[in-house]
């Protein structure tokens, strides 16, 4: 019963992906929606995203001083860790996990309630494509800024590892440049940012397809945006496993 | 004109409409009325194509829009303009960017002409002095005109209005009640309105369909309401004493 449910699902966000991915009926209005879905996903994230970055680097840094370093350890292993950890799993998938939250809640409750207050039937009755119109830009949007937000988490990642350094005196800022730069692999940049952009898709159209079938009222569309937080960060979480064993 | 022809529709086998087959006219006020849960919404519903009928026709102008293709389902709509309940208003545009919209998703027109249309259709509503305020700062009777304004911009040849008097005063209903009744015979169009306000029944209802418990029950004009022997309508229309009354005295006269 519960892979019967799952299925039928799965078949309902596909076909709302068939109709999403059609072209749209007016490339300027389009246009419009794409810039403004980039602002208010992407460059609205760009905050929360630089906020936790820094502190996450700078606490990876200091764990990993204090309990990774000893006598048998180069000095520089704190800053290696710490560039690591942020570039192969921050910056890409939990960055991600916590952007499913902010902006899986926000697009779920966007769609839902215009679903309820019948602003979607309204776009149907005008012969717009509203699931093109609405879904398709949010997620090209997310696409297109997701690996601008993957390399700003590493950037301040790293500089939350040197204000350790500098203000805290964690460590000598020498020893952490020598980390940072030891033994760097540009493919782990590249394979974090296509991480990235799989997520990016999961975290648009997975709320999205839960707000635009959202059926009821309020209280549906809470639950609604709950779902699409959960779930999405569930795949993420799942196609992270994958991912990193086909990238690796 | 559109023509409903044995029109059914059921939801996980429960009959909400029962085989209605009618005739609304061009140029005319029509009038779907009933009780709540009578099935009125549901019969706009199918009009449009938001449901799909269990079984039945629905002629726009002899062309069944149950079986036409999506591609000619979508031009027809370009025909349609409706008028939610809620008036369904984009809350991240302002009142003239909603009325711009169908123009600017549809029209071959440049900016400056939607802009001038938008304008007129404001104007149309009286509402030209609210162009820049949004939706949630302007009241419910401004938000059903800028709905209205925003269904007439492209011009259509079909009206729908889904109990667009729902939550306005009595002087409010009037003047939406009006407006719908003058733009209907300024554009010749097509208007179904779905309604249970007795003012507009008795005020501008040309053809009225009254549905009762999912099916047709009466068709006829306002004026014929008065005289009529059908119990059901008679019930629903003067249900309160005080109309009874007023309706025993008027026949009396």
């Amino acid at each position: 019963m519960l892979i019967h449910k799952w299925l039928t699902t799965f078949g309902r966000y596909l076909i709302l992906m068939g109709r999403t991915f059609s072209i749209p009926e007016r490339l300027r209005m389009f246009w419009k929606q794409y810039v403004k879905e980039m602002a208010q996903l992407g460059v609205n994230s760009i905050g929360i995203v630089l906020l936790i970055s820094f502190f996450i680097g700078a606490v990876i840094c200091i764990q990993m001083k204090m309990n990774i370093e000893s006598p048998w350890m180069p000095r520089w292993v704190a800053g290696y860790t710490t560039r690591e950890i942020m570039l192969l799993e921050f910056s890409s998938s939990i960055m991600c996990l916590i952007l499913a939250g902010k902006v899986g809640s926000n697009i779920a409750s966007e769609l839902g309630t215009m679903r309820v207050t019948q602003q979607i039937d309204a776009l149907e009755i005008m012969g717009v494509n509203s699931a093109s119109y609405l879904i398709l830009p949010k997620i090209l949007g997310m696409l297109t800024l997701m690996p601008f937000l993957v390399i700003f988490s590493s950037v301040m990642g790293i500089l939350g590892a040197y204000a350790t350094a500098y203000v805290g005196h964690i460590m000598p800022p020498d020893d952490l440049t020598a980390g940072l730069q030891h033994d760097f692999v540009p493919w782990f940049m590249w394979m974090s940012i296509i991480k990235s952009q799989f997520f990016a898709f999961i975290i648009s159209s997975v709320p999205s397809f839960f707000g635009y079938t959202v059926e009821g009222g309020s209280v549906n569309v809470g639950k609604a945006s709950t779902d699409a937080v959960v779930t999405s960060s569930v795949l993420i979480l799942f196609s992270d496993v994958f991912l990193t064993q086909l990238l690796s | 004109m559109i023509e409903v022809k044995h029109l059914c529709k059921s939801f996980e086998g429960r009959e909400v409409l029962k085989d209605i087959s009618t005739v609304f006219e061009e140029g005319k006020t029509n009038l779907i009325i009933g009780q709540s849960g009578s099935g009125k919404t549901v019969l706009v519903k199918n009009l449009v194509g938001l449901f799909e009928p269990t079984s039945g026709q629905v002629l726009y102008d002899g062309r069944d829009f149950v079986t036409m293709s999506k591609n000619e389902k979508v031009h027809m709509r370009r025909e349609m303009g409706m008028i939610f309940q809620s008036a369904a208003l984009f809350d991240s545009l302002s009142v003239l960017e909603n009325v711009m919209f169908p123009l600017d998703m549809f029209s071959t027109m440049n900016l400056r002409e939607r802009k001038k249309r938008a304008k007129y259709c404001l104007d149309r509503v009286n509402l030209i002095d609210a162009e820049d305020k949004y939706p949630g700062e302007i009241s419910g009777g401004m938000q059903k005109r800028v709905a209205i304004a925003r269904a007439i911009a492209l011009n259509p040849k079909y009206l729908f209005c889904d109990e667009p008097n729902s939550g306005l005063d009595p002087k409010t209903s009037l003047v939406i009640d009006e407006l719908l009744h003058s733009i209907t015979r300024e554009f010749n169009m097509t208007t179904i309105i779905n309604t249970h306000d007795m003012n507009s029944v008795m005020g501008i209802g040309e053809n009225i369909i009254f549905i009762y418990e999912g099916h047709k029950e009466w068709q006829g004009v306002s004026a014929d309401i008065m005289e009529s022997d059908n119990k059901r309508l008679t019930d629903f229309i003067f249900a309160s004493d005080l109309l009874k009354e007023m309706r025993q005295a008027i026949l009396k006269k």
